[in-house]
């Protein structure tokens, strides 16, 4: 018997589930005006696409262009829904599909502050130092880290960072960008 | 023309730069301003509505009888809230409308303010755009953008919320010559290559159909035209969503009636067995599908929208076309004359061999009475005794609806006024009264159910004041019908709440309210009764009390494939139909 047999009461057919769930990023360039954001994440929560990451600022302030890079996951079929619906809302200028065009740098921004004395102090120290983060802030009995990389080197730092007096990170999100001399 | 003027006088000022001669709307504190400049002037008729609800869905027949941008004109708070469930149907069913919402001035928003609301935010998710006017700078060129953007594309609402103080505040107006908007460039060229390779599998086709739907009204009569025109030198057979009706004429032999839920069997049938679909302005809507995993499953699938979004939203398709109806529909033709195409003579007679076999079914019949007046019946009649007539028909949503669909046969575009994606009971009277006014010497029939009428039942009072002699015509049967339809198919006949308790005398009512009250119970009496309404040059309330447990067939039961119809046969109860293989079909 086929799984999707749907059940007696209902007219609607139940949610296929043949295809597997992708994650893609997306740069999402539209017009720097009041209400913008909410268009695109209502547009999400109304549809019940996921966001995984969000990010959100002004790139061209002469054009008031503002550059939106989301992270999402869905099947290949609710992937290009999403670019598509994204395209259609009147102040989007264009949609790339970061993930597809294959050539892309995916950075992100990560401020970890971590609590210790002793040994602890000192091993986070040198991890931090192996992982090219920078001390932004001090105290006699803490650090905060800024790191930058991609999502999973940040992820493995927070980690590590763990066993030693982690207190608290703070993450920007993917910005993404096409390698090569072409614009999008 | 350039000159200053107040805010308020902009907004009036842009309608009639817009041509726009109809304006529906109600009034309220936060749109005083505009409602003084619309005293002020004659180009611009304002129609003064009950309910904000019954204004939005007015425009929307307006503007689907006439093509044009519907304008709608209604106060802050409340009035922008009651527009909600219009403007969302407007949305769903792709209308071009203009709606103006007050505001509370710039100063008050966000404080809680009396007859404040979000409109921006409450109306984003159900319009195709939304602005919020903060300087009066921005609103000559938000109000012309608003038409822009509401009528080209695929077309739908747009809101304009414009604060009290903007509307009294003076500016500059000219019409922009041009937008700004480098992010909105609606496609209307489909890609050349591709309308190619779909005539191509088109002429290789062996069981070939067109589904049309909506998108071929909305792309203009020329749109209508050109399809008729290929479907002629195709010779494929076609059938056509509820949004599409009247594209096609339903009296050409090629037609094979509405498809869908409660389509004919030959057009779903027909639907499940073809090798080659030319989808051209539907979207595989739900109602129409069925179960998406036995939707036509040999089919090779061509797409043609406006909108990229339709496209592969629910069914994969192998040629996507992403342009306008008209546009590729041309094209389309075209090709199909310049290269000699002929579609295998064969495999196009034993298709049709095959369609006329599905006919031959005759999955509309109904058991006929002579002691009451079956719902079919009396669309048939009507139809027959309005068909010569410059005729319009609006309907309201359920069981009439679908009987609507099925019996009342349309040669024309434009003539058909129904809320199908939304479904909004209540549509079809206020519907009538912008369709009656931008026709004012056609014929212009509601059909309605009991249940629907009274939802925007005070719309009628618009009608008299107005003097628009629109027809409504009931299809009493004392039920929610479709409600009490599923619950007798689907919840063993437990009507729960679907009784229509404490009716109107709807004659009574009419003669209240000033229009004219007509009741009909028997077969019998029904064409004299007809014809009574139609000589009316007033507005009339027919009430045409109808079998009470009538059901709508031929109808794709939950989650069942096309070729897992089941037709109507009043000598077999429902629950009998669903199980016995007899009434399932091949």
């Amino acid at each position: 018997m086929n799984a999707n047999v749907p059940s007696s009461t209902s007219h609607y057919p139940t949610a296929p589930t043949a295809q597997r769930d992708v994650t893609h990023t997306l740069s999402v360039l539209v017009d720097n005006e009041p209400g913008v954001l909410a268009r695109v994440i209502g547009l999400f929560s109304g549809r019940g696409y996921n966001i995984e990451s969000l990010t959100v600022s002004e790139t061209e302030h002469a054009k008031h262009l503002s550059l939106i890079t989301v992270v999402t996951t869905g099947t290949p079929m609710v992937i290009e829904q999403i670019k598509n619906q994204l395209d259609r809302l009147v102040p989007v200028h264009r949609v790339v599909d970061m993930t597809l065009s294959g050539r892309s740098i995916e950075r992100e921004l990560a401020m970890v502050k971590v609590r210790g004395k002793g040994d602890n102090r000192v091993e986070a120290l040198r991890l931090a130092d192996a992982f090219r983060a920078r001390v932004i802030d001090a105290t006699t009995e803490s650090f905060v880290f800024e790191i930058t990389g991609k999502s999973d080197k940040i992820e493995q730092f927070v980690a590590l960072m763990l066993p030693l007096g982690l207190v608290e990170v703070s993450r920007t999100g993917i910005a993404a960008i096409a390698r090569g001399p072409e614009g999008m | 023309m350039t000159r200053e003027m107040t805010g308020a006088e902009m907004v009036i000022q842009a309608m009639a730069d817009q041509g726009v001669k109809h304006l529906f709307g109600y009034p309220g504190g936060a749109v005083l301003p505009i409602y003084d400049a619309i005293f002020a002037q004659k180009e611009v008729q304002h129609i003064l509505v009950r309910h904000e609800q019954g204004a939005v869905h007015a425009a929307e027949g307006y503007a689907r009888s006439t093509g044009k941008v519907g304008c709608v004109l209604v106060t802050s708070g409340p009035g922008a809230t009651n527009a909600v469930t219009g403007l969302t149907d407007a949305l769903c069913d792709s209308i071009p409308l203009v709606c103006i919402t007050g505001q509370v001035p710039t100063h008050l928003i966000g404080n809680d303010a009396f007859q404040e609301c979000d409109t921006v935010g409450i109306t984003r998710p159900c319009t195709k755009h939304n602005y919020l006017v903060k300087r009066i700078e921005d609103l000559p060129r938000i109000l012309h953008e608003a038409f822009h953007i509401a009528s080209s594309g695929r077309p739908g609402p747009v809101v304009v919320d414009i604060p009290k103080d903007i509307q009294f505040a003076k500016g500059v107006y000219s019409k922009p010559k041009e937008f700004p908007h480098t992010g909105y460039k609606p496609k209307l060229k489909g890609d050349l290559e591709a309308i190619k390779a779909a005539v191509e599998l088109m002429t290789h086709a062996k069981r070939p159909l067109f589904y049309t739907g909506g998108g071929v009204i909305n792309s203009g009569k020329n749109a209508s035209a050109l399809l008729r025109e290929l479907v002629k030198l195709t010779g494929f057979p076609i059938t056509s969503t509820l949004m599409g009706l009247g594209a096609f004429p339903a009296a050409d032999p090629q037609w094979m009636g509405m498809l869908g839920m409660h389509g004919t069997l030959e057009a779903n049938m027909a639907m499940h067995d073809c090798d080659v679909m030319v989808c051209i302005g539907a979207r595989f809507d739900d109602r129409i599908t069925g179960r998406v995993d036995a939707f036509s499953p040999g089919s090779k699938k061509i797409h043609v929208d406006i909108d990229a979004s339709s496209i592969n939203k629910n069914i994969k398709v192998d040629i996507p076309i992403v342009g306008d109806c008209a546009h590729v529909l041309e094209d389309m033709v075209r090709l199909w004359r310049t290269q000699a195409k002929q579609a295998d003579k064969k495999s196009m007679g034993d298709w049709w061999k095959q369609i006329d076999k599905w006919r031959a079914r005759k999955s509309l019949a109904y058991r006929a009475s002579n002691e009451v007046i079956k719902p079919q019946y009396a669309i048939q009649r009507l139809y027959e005794l309005t068909k010569d007539k410059d005729t319009y028909i609006t309907t309201e949503v359920g069981q009439h609806q679908m009987w609507a669909a099925q019996f009342y046969h349309f040669q024309e575009p434009n003539r058909w006024m129904t809320s199908g994606g939304l479904g909004t009971m209540g549509y079809g009277l206020p519907a009538s009264v912008g369709v009656q006014l931008a026709h004012p010497k056609s014929l212009v029939i509601d059909i309605a159910g009991e249940a629907s009428v009274q939802m925007t039942m005070q719309e009628l009072s618009t009608a008299v004041q107005y003097r628009l002699p629109i027809k409504i015509f009931i299809l009493n049967n004392g039920y929610m019908g479709m409600v009490r339809q599923w619950q007798e198919l689907l919840h063993g006949s437990r009507y729960s709440e679907s009784y229509s308790e404490a009716l109107p005398d709807f004659v009574k009512l009419a003669e209240a309210m000033h229009a004219v009250g007509i009741r009909c119970e028997k077969p019998g009496d029904l064409d004299h009764a007809i014809k009574d309404m139609i000589a009316v040059d007033r507005p009339v309330l027919f009430d045409c009390v109808v079998d009470k447990v009538e059901n709508c067939f031929p109808m794709i039961p939950s989650g069942k494939a096309h070729n897992e119809m089941i037709l109507g046969d009043s000598g077999v109860s429902l629950d009998d139909a669903i199980t016995e293989e007899g009434k399932m079909l091949v």
